[in-house]
């Protein structure tokens, strides 16, 4: 299914800043569950399609989608019915905060 | 809104009529990329029309190139702001391929090898509004633009000219396809700028 | 309401190549950041129309200031207004430093190997320059570092002055494969880095470092590839393939 000459992608620690305004601690260090084939990774470590009209996280054991972000300018729009869980390490990445804007 | 950057343009959008509110001129043609390309051969390749009883119609390859084929010239209009005038394609008219089929629905849901969905009235791909298209500019339709065919659809935005296209399905009320349920419109004019729910 | 966006002021422009321009921003109230993070822009036009695109830090201090190195790209839509048009006193619409994966941490005592293709090294030197100000007794700053940066050639050189004064230091060791042209007086004629140059210039697998891979996507998948064909982890190996959020091809 994956063509090594399709090389469009990103890695998912790209997304951090569009995740940032949905999770308080920095979830692409966080291991992300693929509820297709199980695959079991830091979603920092996904493909990220950035070039499509959504912003999209694909499995790369599997390629298949983990998660898609749509923002509309007023609204934007998390889909995550591809991750069957998300664990965060609270000693590692996954425990920082994101930056908060000043009070 | 943010603060307005001074002097930052963007990509130029320009009052020419020809163009949708709020979009600009390109003579490239962008691949937007949502995942692998697909690799379909000709011969694996088909289409298929499911209608509300099941009944499928189905054409190979070769059946479908023997079909009447019609060369169109049109102005395509991406909903990532960029529209694209006077493009050539060459392909076969829903309106032929729709001939032999018996339906009462007013909804159909495009299907595309990898998994793309996307929601089409039946109203908008009939009357010389949409074609199955097989060659751009006189060549082969890349994979990377959505060969070996791709749903055109020119009237709506792009993201509902599904490429890769395998089939139509029948559907008695309109439901979401892939970026429709996360917040595309469900029709997607790009003059009234239907671009999010 | 919160929001991830706020303003930054710029400080401060340096020119590092014809193409390329460090900008030096004034995030108010940040503590600092970790080394290999990056940050969104956001550009606004008078009309209401907004363009993102994400930035590596390549500064590694305390407190409110970051330098992002930005490099124009043909066609670009946002990198030429950074690289032109932002003048001192200016303000930009930052969200971030964001990113907790391809960090360099202070406390890993791991050797580190760190793989540049381009402009690749900008966090690639968020992180030498974390490890330059960290206390050479601690665990992260008594970890040998080594850089291979390719790049096309002399004039496209980032940072080259600070380069050769980190490059003095025992434990850090900086390699340059020119990859179009070889600079003048050089005893090797420019080439692409190959799997050989590869495994002669960086740390062993044996030594397990943890290894740091940036550049546009096909010198990422290659490298990465030559690392595990030579016996590195993919564990152990972290990459940022770059293109911009929402870059258009």
């Amino acid at each position: 299914m994956t063509d090594s000459a399709d090389l469009d992608y990103l890695d998912g620690n790209a997304a951090a800043g569009p995740l940032s305004e949905f999770f308080a601690v920095d979830v692409v260090s966080a291991r992300g569950r693929c509820a297709h084939c199980g695959r079991t990774a830091a979603l920092a470590t996904a493909r990220l399609y950035p070039s499509s009209h959504g912003l999209l996280l694909r499995c790369p054991g599997c390629t298949e989608i983990l998660l898609r972000l749509v923002d509309s300018g007023d609204s934007v729009c998390l889909d995550l019915h591809g991750l069957s869980f998300v664990e965060l390490h609270r000693d590692e990445g996954g425990s920082q905060p994101n930056p908060q804007p000043p009070a | 809104m943010g603060i307005v950057s001074p002097g930052f343009f963007g990509r130029r959008r320009s009052d020419d009529p020809a163009l949708p509110p709020g979009q600009y001129r390109t003579e490239d043609f962008p691949v937007l990329s949502a995942g692998p390309t697909p690799r379909i051969s000709p011969d694996e390749w088909e289409f298929t029309i499911t209608t509300e009883t099941g009944q499928v119609h189905r054409w190979s390859w070769t059946e479908f190139l023997a079909l009447k084929q019609d060369d169109v010239s049109t102005d395509i209009h991406c909903v990532t702001s960029w529209s694209k005038l006077g493009t050539s394609w060459r392909g076969v008219s829903l309106d032929t391929l729709f001939e032999s089929v018996e339906s009462e629905c007013e909804f159909t849901m495009a299907h595309s090898y990898g998994g793309y969905t996307t929601n089409v009235p039946l109203d908008d791909l009939l009357g010389g509004k949409a074609w199955i298209a097989h060659q751009f500019d006189g060549e082969t339709l890349e994979p990377a633009h959505g060969g070996p065919a791709r749903l055109l659809v020119p009237h709506l935005y792009f993201w509902k000219s599904a490429k890769w296209v395998r089939g139509l399905e029948l559907l008695r009320q309109d439901e979401p396809g892939f970026w429709e349920s996360n917040g595309y419109h469900m029709y997607g004019d790009p003059w009234r700028e239907e671009r999010y729910w | 309401m919160r929001t991830g966006w706020n303003v930054a002021e710029v400080i401060g422009v340096t020119q590092e190549t014809t193409t390329a321009r460090t900008l030096r921003l004034r995030l108010p109230g940040l503590t600092g950041h970790r080394a290999g993070q990056h940050v969104d822009i956001r550009l606004t036009a008078p009309d209401g129309y907004t363009a993102v695109r994400s930035y590596s830090v390549a500064s590694a201090r305390p407190g409110e200031e970051i330098d992002l190195t930005v490099e124009e790209l043909t066609d670009g839509e946002v990198s030429p207004y950074l690289v032109h048009q932002v003048a001192a006193g200016d303000q930009l619409e930052v969200r971030g430093p964001v990113g907790g994966w391809f960090v360099w941490d202070p406390a890993d005592p791991s050797p580190v190997q760190l793989i540049a293709g381009g402009s690749g090294v900008v966090p690639l030197m968020a992180m030498l320059r974390a490890h330059a100000v960290a206390d050479p007794a601690s665990a992260g700053g008594s970890a040998p570092f080594r850089l291979l940066y390719s790049v096309r050639g002399p004039a496209a050189v980032y940072y080259r002055a600070e380069l050769d004064e980190l490059a003095r230091s025992p434990l850090v060791d900086v390699t340059l494969v020119y990859t179009r042209e070889a600079p003048a007086g050089s005893p090797s004629p420019a080439r692409r880095l190959d799997a050989a140059t590869l495994t002669a210039r960086a740390l062993p697998a044996a030594d397990n470092p943890a290894v740091f891979i940036c550049g546009a996507t096909a010198f990422v998948e290659t490298v990465a590839d030559w690392l595990v064909q030579a016996g590195h982890s993919p564990e152990r190996i972290k990459t940022e393939r770059y293109g911009g959020m929402g870059a258009k091809p």
